[in-house]
């Protein structure tokens, strides 16, 4: 702790007097960071401030992506970064080092710290570590509302020259107190010409910083002697149930596939007419001259096979919207209450089932969030199970799936039963490989009030989700359908998928692995490609089986009896994760014995539960 | 005889003595306001050996028991929390 660190901030800011603050004169690109402990509404503020143009990108010299954005702010260019969720500067986790070295290597010009509110004596010590690092803070108090409802009452000004640093009460979610965000950020980028490195030597101890910040709370905040007891306290009492609050979490979510169906398949069905509107009305007059091979690659490979794919995107976005709705409600972390007795003899803890949860938009970003375990066994084990969650492009081959085989009131149930058989892939892997990797990681977190989501947040999330999937998975998938074209209907004149096609060849080396599931062995060319990306499965079916988005899933039932169609699933649902999941998974865990289980396992669980499912299936006589 | 957080009754609450937790479980108790001096509420206990679920100034959260285990409470002057949450 050298003697200089008091004096920081009165270097920069002598500096600043000496150019003097010449509004708009500074040409160079500025960077200021967000920070800010878990549950603040960090990324939430970090969208309202810098607008839709926030992009995930690889930070130059840091290895982990971090979502950054541009903004004009103080007459300059500002390139901002949303860091990961903190509780202290000095702690242990991935993430806190992350932010450490990220703070410790880049010249920043301010750092914005959030904070939650009604959590603010805990949290303000984080701010003054961060104070105490040089770098000129605005301090942002986020969820105001809350706050207030709470009783809550905070003197701002005082707060702020008692700190010397800017103080905002701001209410990320509805959008109050952002202009003056913007503004504050402004007047601080202004004052503070150069940028500065964080001095993180200078950080003091955390007693005393909880010493602070208890007597600046005393001195400025106000809080109710006895909270109101809340809407929280009486939605905990019925959800959190001792023997309901598991059944009720599983009705809720069967409630939201019912609504999925509900909403999504009308919509479907407008997409679907659009599609097909689209390809005999303008694309099939356009190649009616064309040569037969030529007219065959873009209305049987790329129209049939792409359009297929996105007559279920209104069906995902649907499902994205509810789960951000299930999520933004505070309900996902009380699953991880109810779920924790659990996970914990499965050698996992709650947050693996929270973790699973996400992983039903994407496995990827499920993957790199296990970075909050510290324990890397309890991070590999949680990495070993994520993939079996049922990921979004999973779900639009089942869809698909039990549309086409099953009737409109079993096919909810066979998805859900799907979601189930997920969990159970999951639970069966965590309790075969606890032992390989047992772990004594600490399982404590807030349990944030229920909040209300507003319907801007979950069509913004739905729309968000939507959007990374096709911008993700449409490379992939105009590939992907591209190459099934090709070996399914090369040579020219071979009949679709036949003996004589590379397809064919393949099916036929295939036959004796696959045929004990009762797989088709054209069909298990799809689950070939679908290695790379399940995204490829569906639009490839379309394309093996010549058919558009209209007669595929007729084409579909007059092929497959449910028992086989439901084999085919299992083997979707549990086979080896895409290529993006196994690269992410090397990436994070850094060893390729443990990438190769990760890819090994899978295949294996999935060939032997698909064959006991399908021969004993049979053997009933179904 | 101090009362460990573990064996604290739902409805009841009662004030930290010590924290003998050590590295990244003592970080994470401070950060959640679990410090000698504060007043903690057991609300409920999840079945099967699950977490409990506390309730500390204005803000709800959730422990493992075997964690909880560090958490020494005064218990003479543990008292029932009157309202049924």
């Amino acid at each position: 702790m050298g003697g200089c660190c008091g004096e920081v901030g009165e270097r920069a800011k002598g500096r600043a007097n000496l150019q003097s603050p010449t509004n708009g004169s500074v040409t160079r690109t500025r960077t200021v960071a967000v920070v800010g402990p878990p549950n603040t509404g960090k990324s939430t503020f970090f969208n309202r401030l810098t607008g839709a143009s926030a992009r995930v990108a690889n930070w130059p010299g840091m290895t982990v992506d971090i979502t950054t954005a541009r903004v004009l702010a103080g007459g300059a260019m500002v390139r901002m970064a949303d860091l990961p969720g903190i509780y202290t500067l000095d702690g242990h986790s991935d993430d806190e080092a992350l932010v450490r070295t990220f703070l410790s290597t880049v010249a920043l010009d301010a750092i914005v710290v959030i904070v939650n509110a009604s959590r603010i004596e805990l949290q303000l010590p984080l701010v003054l570590a961060v104070k105490a690092t040089g770098v000129p803070v605005l301090l942002a108090v986020n969820m105001t509302d809350e706050a207030t409802k709470l009783g809550i009452v905070l003197d701002t000004p005082a707060l702020a020259a008692a700190l010397g640093s800017p103080v905002i009460a701001v209410s990320a979610k509805y959008g109050q107190g952002m202009a003056d965000a913007k503004r504050a950020l402004d007047r601080l980028l202004d004052v503070h010409i150069a940028p500065v490195v964080a001095d993180l030597d200078c950080v003091t101890e955390r007693n005393a910083r909880e010493r602070e910040a208890a007597r600046l709370v005393a001195a400025h905040v106000h809080v109710p002697a006895t909270l109101p007891a809340g809407v929280t306290a009486k939605l905990d009492r019925v959800l959190l149930h001792r023997w309901l609050g598991v059944p009720l979490f599983f009705v809720v979510m069967f409630a939201m596939f019912q609504l999925v169906f509900g909403v999504g398949v009308p919509l479907q069905d407008a997409m679907k007419w659009l599609l097909d509107g689209l390809k005999s009305g303008i694309v099939a007059p356009l190649f009616a001259n064309a040569p037969p091979l030529v007219a065959s690659f873009v209305l049987d490979g790329l129209i049939d096979g792409v359009g297929t794919v996105l007559t279920f995107v209104p069906l995902m976005a649907v499902f994205f919207a509810g789960m951000a709705l299930i999520e933004d409600s505070g309900y996902l972390s009380r699953a991880a209450w109810l779920m924790d007795a659990l996970m914990g003899r499965l050698g996992l803890d709650g947050r693996a089932f929270v973790m699973q949860l996400m992983g039903f938009g994407c496995n990827v970003p499920a993957l790199m969030a296990t970075r909050v375990l510290r324990n890397r066994a309890a991070r590999l084990l949680s990495m070993l199970v994520i993939p079996f969650s049922l990921c979004s492009a999973r779900l639009q081959v089942f869809l698909f799936m039990t549309m086409a085989i099953f009737s409109p009131i079993a096919a909810p149930i066979v998805l859900f039963s799907l979601y189930v058989a997920s969990f159970g892939a999951a639970f069966l892997t965590a309790a075969v490989w606890r032992r390989r990797y047992a772990s004594h990681e600490p399982m404590m977190m807030e349990l944030p009030p229920y909040r209300l989501p507003t319907a801007s947040m979950v069509v913004a999330e739905a729309w968000r989700a939507t959007w990374h999937f096709l911008s993700r998975a449409s490379g992939f998938i105009v590939a992907g359908v591209l190459l099934i074209w090709v070996l399914t209907h090369l040579p020219p004149g071979a009949a679709t998928a036949g003996p004589q096609t590379p397809a064919g060849h393949l099916a036929a080396w295939l036959s004796p692995i696959m045929s004990p599931l009762g797989i088709d062995p054209v069909m298990s060319i799809t689950l070939l490609f679908g290695f790379v990306a399940k995204e490829i499965v569906l639009g490839g079916l379309a394309v093996v089986l010549g058919a558009g988005s209209d007669q595929l899933a007729g084409v579909i039932a007059a092929r497959l009896d449910w028992v086989s169609a439901m084999s085919f699933m299992i083997f979707t649902l549990v086979y080896t994760p895409c290529l993006s999941a196994v690269a992410t998974l090397h990436n994070e865990a850094k060893s390729l014995r443990f990438t190769a289980l990760a890819v090994l396992w899978p295949l294996a669980l999935a060939w032997v539960s698909s064959f006991v499912f399908y021969q004993m299936a049979r053997a009933l006589g179904l | 005889m101090n009362l460990s957080l573990d064996h604290l009754l739902p409805d009841h609450s009662a004030a930290i003595v010590s924290v003998s937790a050590t590295g990244m479980a003592s970080e994470r108790m401070a950060a959640l306001g679990l410090i000698p001096g504060k007043r903690v509420a057991v609300l409920r206990r999840a079945p099967f050996g699950g977490p409990l679920h506390l309730s500390i100034g204005p803000a709800e959260l959730m422990i493992r028991r075997a964690d909880a285990r560090a958490i020494l409470l005064d218990h003479v002057h543990a008292v029932k929390t009157g309202r049924r949450r």
